[in-house]
């Protein structure tokens, strides 16, 4: 049963992302990209990590695809009108560099499968939100503090790049 | 039962889908997303790990990641706001002031 829902979020997830990439227009591959996070999310819940299962909905799915959905919005863009019209030489290097690093990912999966590790006995027990949010608050305290100076930092940068007029003097 | 290979491997393919979107595609916008499937790919990986070794530091890093890349968004797309404002084009092949 766990292996065919893994199953059915992998195919879901591919083929949303495969979706990302080949869309002609912005607003579908981001809808795409929501699919693709929501199915990630499930994947997570397989991995009994029900925290960041939520927090990949909460964060990902909600705040950043709406902000970036915004941007499209305010961006106006018009669909592509071309995207695999014509053979290019970059198109054959995106597609065997892609290739090639699949095939070297898969590679060294398959040399160190006999030690990649089985199904821990506390996995059940590791992503619960007690147990993330104890050893955020003890043993990442520093980090997670840290975290919110990033945020502002970024929200003020992005406001200082992003405004109308900038102020002389 | 499940194995870490097939996370593994889903995430070594979305990897490579989101670095053929980034190397095919002109949008800047949509190159950002392929971006956001790369360090999405990268998350799945740590968490199988860490699921997988019953150790949770990994999911932790996976959160902090989440942390990066909110900001990285909200920076990112403020740029292409801005570059938008200035040229009305978000193509990338277009943008070449600071290409010699």
């Amino acid at each position: 049963m766990i292996v065919y829902l893994f199953i059915l979020l992998a195919v879901l997830a591919i083929a949303s992302a495969l979706g990302v990439v080949m869309n002609k227009n912005v607003v579908n591959s981001a809808l795409f990209l929501v699919v693709n996070l929501v199915s990630l999310a499930g994947i997570y819940l397989l991995l009994n990590a029900q925290f960041l299962a939520v927090i990949q909905i909460l964060v990902y799915a909600g705040a950043i695809m709406v902000l970036f959905l915004f941007v499209i919005m305010l961006l106006n863009v018009e669909d592509e009108e071309q995207l695999f019209d014509k053979f290019r030489v970059k198109y054959f290097l995106a597609f065997t560099l892609g290739a090639a690093m699949v095939a070297q990912i898969f590679y060294s999966i398959a040399g160190v499968a006999d030690v990649l590790p089985e199904i821990s006995a506390n996995m059940a027990t590791i992503g619960t939100v007690e147990a993330v949010g104890d050893v955020l608050f003890t043993k990442y305290l520093l980090p997670f503090e840290m975290t919110a100076i990033l945020l502002t930092a970024a929200v003020v940068g992005a406001l200082m790049v992003a405004q109308y007029k900038i102020k002389k003097g | 039962m499940l194995e870490i290979d097939w996370f593994l491997g889903l995430s070594a393919i979305m990897f490579s889908i989101g670095i053929i979107g980034v190397l095919i595609r002109r949008n800047a916008i949509v190159i950002f997303m392929c971006v956001e499937l790369m360090l999405n790919a990268v998350n799945l990986s740590l968490v199988s790990f860490s699921s997988f070794h019953g150790n949770i530091d990994g999911q932790i890093l996976v959160f902090f990641a989440l942390a990066v890349a909110a900001a990285e968004a909200v920076v990112g797309l403020a740029i292409i706001i801005a570059i938008f404002r200035n040229n009305l084009i978000v193509d990338v092949s277009e943008i070449n002031l600071l290409r010699w």
